[in-house]
């Protein structure tokens, strides 16, 4: 059973196999395949229309799965392999380790975003970016540009109080927790986080950062939190729901698997601390 | 080197406003009879489609045009930079989004438009697919 952690938590050692799981998947091409992905969805996900990986309901379940996915891959090259989580309510600025030389590397070059130091760099000659929206092939950061703040605890723990899942219309419009938490409504979690980083981490593209996937297990744990917090609160809708994604309906691209079946994180992964 | 100066890039937006003012009478004596093809095509029904544009902002030219969209991802609004499709979005609260500024929503076509300039930094987009 995989254990995520907190990336703040990794040894040396637990760091450098992680970057070279992440290399050797960039050089095997599955790597890419999921930022094809990835945009696919965020391209066609629309508020008045089909949407399955963001704004709305399967945001939260979509993104559960598609991280089990990756976790899977990662694990195919080095079976000791777990996606680490980013509680950016902590680690908050861009001198946190994370950005480090030995991890991620830090925040882009003024002049054109570019990403200097680290593994993830182009100079470094392993990662290129090939599933792009634009015709620049380097990985890029802007960290804390764009947006001056990541969310506090305090406003985490203001979106993990509202007892509702989700409502009607299903969207971005939405009131309740999943909106608040993808963050196109109130204090905005995730998508402000996304913002914070810049460079492709703002894009459809955003998979193309290997930040994305410590920030997407972050947003994952907050979801197993809010859970625990709310026992008598099951996600909705629950069926009959035109273009949305119900308890028991299958979710595209996998189309065998259903939110029902995502709900209890602890039969795919356990955390080091509890949900 | 064709990059505008700043005040020609200023005099376009003026001249593509007092163009806007034109077509925001000719559009609000249309608005009667709009279709419901109309309010699918935006998505919204009580937001009007937003009107064309074109200036040059930060040395690239930009356009915005209702009813000519990438309608394989289900677009109305089709805004383009120097003449490559930029894929935008509208937010049931009637502001937008693109695949480059993905996370941040402005208030208006133009406005993504102008955040994709700054984003993009020079570099050209990749044609959709």
């Amino acid at each position: 059973m995989a254990v995520r952690k907190n990336q703040a938590h990794l040894t040396a050692a637990e760091k450098r196999r992680l970057v070279d799981a992440l290399l050797q998947l960039k050089r095997n091409g599955k790597y890419d395949a999921f930022v094809t992905t990835h945009n696919a969805f965020i391209m066609s996900d629309t508020d008045t229309g089909d949407r399955v990986g963001h704004r709305s309901p399967s945001f939260l379940p979509w993104h559960r799965r598609f991280l089990i996915e990756f976790e899977q891959a990662l694990q195919s090259v080095d079976p000791s392999v777990t996606v680490p989580y980013w509680d950016w309510t902590v680690d908050r600025t861009p001198s946190s380790s994370l950005w480090a030389a030995d991890f991620l590397g830090g925040t882009g070059r003024s002049r054109d975003g570019q990403v200097m130091d680290g593994p993830f760099a182009q100079s470094a000659g392993g990662w290129p970016v090939n599933v792009r929206v634009d015709g620049r092939t380097y990985l890029r950061r802007a960290l804390g540009v764009n947006v001056a703040q990541l969310p506090t605890r305090a406003e985490v723990d203001g979106v993990l109080a509202m007892t509702t899942y989700d409502t009607a219309p299903w969207n971005s419009a939405s009131d309740g927790f999943r909106n608040h938490l993808e963050g196109w409504r109130g204090v905005n979690l995730h998508n402000r986080v996304h913002v914070w980083v810049g460079g492709q981490m703002g894009t459809g593209a955003s998979p193309n950062d290997p930040v994305f996937w410590m920030h997407h297990a972050f947003v994952d744990k907050l979801w197993s939190q809010w859970q625990a917090m709310h026992p008598g609160s099951p996600y909705l809708p629950t069926a009959g729901t035109r273009d949305v994604v119900d308890l028991h309906d299958t979710m595209r691209p996998w189309n065998n698997v259903t939110p029902a079946d995502l709900l209890d994180h602890t039969r795919y992964y356990t955390y080091d601390t509890a949900a | 080197m064709s990059r505008p100066t700043r005040r020609q890039a200023l005099g376009a937006t003026a001249g593509t406003l007092a163009g806007l003012a034109l077509a925001g009478s000719a559009h609000a004596s249309t608005a009667a009879a709009r279709t419901p093809s109309d309010a699918a095509r935006t998505g919204h029904e009580g937001h009007d489609a937003p009107e064309a544009f074109d200036e040059v902002f930060q040395g690239r030219r930009i356009q915005g045009a209702p009813g000519a969209g990438h309608m394989h991802h289900g677009g109305g609004y089709a805004v383009r930079i120097d003449g490559q499709e930029l894929h935008v979005m509208q937010n049931a609260d009637g502001t937008w989004i693109s695949v480059v500024n993905h996370y941040q929503p402005s208030p208006t076509p133009r406005a993504i438009a102008r955040a994709a300039v700054v984003e993009l930094q020079g570099a050209t987009l990749v044609p959709l697919a």
